[in-house]
């Protein structure tokens, strides 16, 4: 178990823009270990999302090498990706990303669904994941009904729905106030602690100082990668006035 | 994560592993009532929008049943009623010649003679089967303390075949009766319930104009004719005994003369040609110039029957546009709205990639939801295309014949049109790549 979970190696994205090639990743090689926490961070245009669309097996590379969990994925096809993605990655929105008019328990189920699951099993799992997340009671609950922090959690029930090997998380605070946030941030290092990969992409450095390593974009190349000593979000968050005293 | 991936089993639940040394086995494809599942709720989300996507379906597959219970149901009683009658069948009346510019009704001046008729079947074998000349007459039928009113119609032994008259019970008048004005009856079922109830009339005496005829035969039931009277209320007796005793006294009785022939044309003979063969003959027989007018009325029943069923086709046809212009129309309702709801849903699509849907996944979801759109349009079409051709058969008093065919057929067509117009929408949807539709607003 020493391979790293992530490596890439000069890995490349150009975009076709009419005629002209816009090169969004300019050869990324880098490798993220299994029990990592990172967060990507790097101003609009400087290749993160590419690079975590590429992650999340979600598009094609133009060049280079992407391994994840030993598997060659580079160059495989979008049926292969599906699969991949449905059974090893899970994904957290910053919109959330739920079904609306569909319970919180139907959405956690989804990726089950697609792994061709029978109803008995989908909604047994789904239920363990909302209680993971701490949402039992509101399985039955549509997502207008729900405020955006539980929503959010709902979508990481439903990332951890098929036991990802990786956790991947679109600015999953952007939507979100700073209390609400900091919550979100407290479950992802709890999972985290127990051995989930969580790749989170944000823009606040506050944020990404809950990560235990910082990897900075800019121009389609990686210009910075250091480890990060990472803030105790419980601990945060006991700091932060009661919003109910207040 | 604490099991080396090769040790790990892909379907074993609760605890399945977090990585595989495999993945996407085929078995993992999205089970058919799941995908039908979810079809059904989103169109449940938006119920008025579905119900008035499935309109034109409804009409169209409305009409296409009506269309066939009608036209089937004609056809089949049309068919019948050429049956009762007699198939090739032309009827010879007696004159509507002009007299002094006084134009007399059909059968009302006697122009036609019994010699015409055997003329008629002797001369022209090849194109006809018989030809019977027939007396009409009516009256009281008595027997016992019973009576009845009704027709009565001297004949000779080709009236069965070509009338298409068969026996219930008893026997057919034979030839020496038929020459000889033999006092013997066969009557029809009406007259033989009206007169005997659940008795047997053979050997039984009737009377008509006080004359008493023996009873030999009763015929086999024919129902109603063309104009809704009772073919069975009849009494028939040899041409002979209808001239000389009992119409003996009117203008009937003085000559050879009849009130019409009736001719079986040959299978397989054009009526139309049989037809002109009867006329130059009887032309011929009756001495008329050329220019002069026909003293007698021909006509082929068969060409007008046929007429009414072209009519109730032409009915048909009419039903067979507006359902096929409804489909049409519902078709392109139902693809329209799917293209909407592949817009309206393009970031729900975009998520279901990227939980695992594959784009065969994205394209089944929305053909079945487009199957099952133009499906429910279809079943709702067939109940009130059901309940419409009921309505019909009872208000416009058509005979209706309801078709598991056409109700299979219906059906499957919608179930077609949905297919027809719900791929290219749902091509689209299972073409957008899941970055692109995640990021849709």
């Amino acid at each position: 178990m020493n391979a790293p979970l992530i490596r890439t190696v000069a890995l490349t994205k150009d975009y076709l823009l009419g005629d002209t090639r816009v090169p969004a990743l300019q050869g990324v090689s880098l490798e993220i270990a299994r029990g990592e926490f990172v967060a990507v961070m790097g101003p609009s245009g400087s290749g993160k999302s590419t690079f975590m669309n590429l992650l999340g097996c979600l598009d094609h590379p133009s060049g280079g090498e992407y391994w994840l969990d030993g598997e060659a994925v580079a160059r495989l096809s979008d049926d292969a990706l599906a699969g991949l993605r449905n059974r090893r990655i899970g994904f957290i929105f910053q919109h959330f990303n739920l079904l609306p008019r569909t319970s919180a328990l139907d959405n956690v189920a989804l990726p089950l669904l697609y792994r061709g699951l029978a109803l008995a099993d989908r909604h047994a799992r789904a239920a363990q994941r909302l209680a993971q997340v701490g949402l039992t009671e509101r399985a039955g609950h549509h997502p207008a009904q729900l405020s955006g922090g539980q929503q959010q959690r709902v979508a990481i029930a439903r990332a951890l729905a098929n036991d990802p090997a990786l956790v991947l998380a679109d600015e999953p605070t952007g939507a979100l106030d700073s209390r609400t946030g900091i919550e979100i941030m407290a479950l992802l290092q709890t999972l985290n602690r127990d051995g989930m990969t969580i790749v989170v992409v944000t823009h606040e450095h506050d944020i990404a100082a809950y990560a235990s390593r910082i990897i900075s974009f800019l121009d389609g190349r990686v210009v910075n990668d250091r480890p990060n000593t990472p803030h105790d979000a419980s601990a945060d968050l006991a700091a932060l006035p009661d919003p109910a005293a207040a | 994560m604490k099991m080396p991936p090769h040790a790990r089993n892909n379907n074993s639940l609760p605890s399945p592993g977090g990585t595989h040394g495999s993945f996407g086995r085929p078995g993992a494809a999205m089970n058919f009532y799941a995908t039908l599942l979810i079809a059904l709720k989103a169109l449940r989300v938006n119920l008025l929008r579905s119900a008035l996507t499935m309109l034109g379906i409804i009409i169209g597959v409305a009409a296409v049943i009506i269309m066939i219970a009608v036209g089937s149901g004609a056809q089949e009683k049309v068919e019948a009623q050429i049956k009762s009658l007699g198939s090739n069948l032309l009827i010879v009346f007696s004159a509507s010649a002009s007299q002094g510019g006084a134009r007399s009704a059909a059968g009302a001046t006697h122009t036609i003679s019994e010699d015409d008729a055997y003329a008629i079947a002797r001369e022209l074998p090849e194109y006809l089967v018989g030809a019977a000349p027939t007396l009409r007459g009516s009256g009281q039928v008595v027997a016992g303390n019973s009576n009845w009113s009704t027709t009565f119609y001297g004949i000779t032994p080709d009236y069965f075949e070509v009338r298409a008259w068969t026996l219930a019970d008893g026997r057919y008048f034979d030839p020496a009766e038929i020459n000889g004005a033999a006092k013997v009856a066969i009557i029809g079922q009406t007259v033989a319930t009206s007169l005997f109830g659940d008795e047997s009339p053979i050997d039984q005496v009737i009377r008509i104009r006080n004359v008493p005829l023996t009873v030999i035969g009763v015929l086999a039931g024919k129902g109603q004719n063309l104009s809704g009277s009772d073919q069975d209320d009849v009494v028939l007796m040899p041409i002979s005994t209808a001239r000389n005793r009992v119409l003996g006294a009117t203008v009937l009785a003085k000559s050879r003369s009849v009130g019409s022939i009736s001719i079986k044309a040959r299978d397989g003979v054009d009526l139309k040609i049989a037809e002109e063969k009867v006329r130059d003959l009887l032309r011929q027989r009756h001495r008329l110039q050329p220019g002069q007018e026909d003293d007698f009325n021909l006509r082929n029943l068969t060409e007008i029957l046929q007429a009414r069923e072209d009519s109730s086709r032409v009915m048909a046809m009419l039903l067979a546009a507006v359902a096929s212009v409804s489909l049409l129309v519902g078709g392109i309702g139902i693809m329209n709205i799917m293209l909407v709801s592949v817009t309206e849903r393009t970031r729900e699509i975009g998520l279901r990639r990227a939980v695992g849907a594959k784009s065969g996944d994205i394209l089944r979801q929305f053909l079945i939801e487009a199957i099952t759109l133009s499906l429910i349009g279809g079943l709702i079409g067939v109940l009130l295309g059901s309940l419409g051709a009921e309505l019909i058969g009872a208000l416009a008093e058509w005979p209706i014949k309801l078709s598991p065919f056409a109700t299979a057929l219906a059906v499957s067509f919608a179930a077609a049109i949905g297919i027809f117009f719900g791929y290219y929408p749902a091509r689209q949807a299972a073409r957008l790549s899941p970055i692109e539709a995640l990021r849709h607003e």
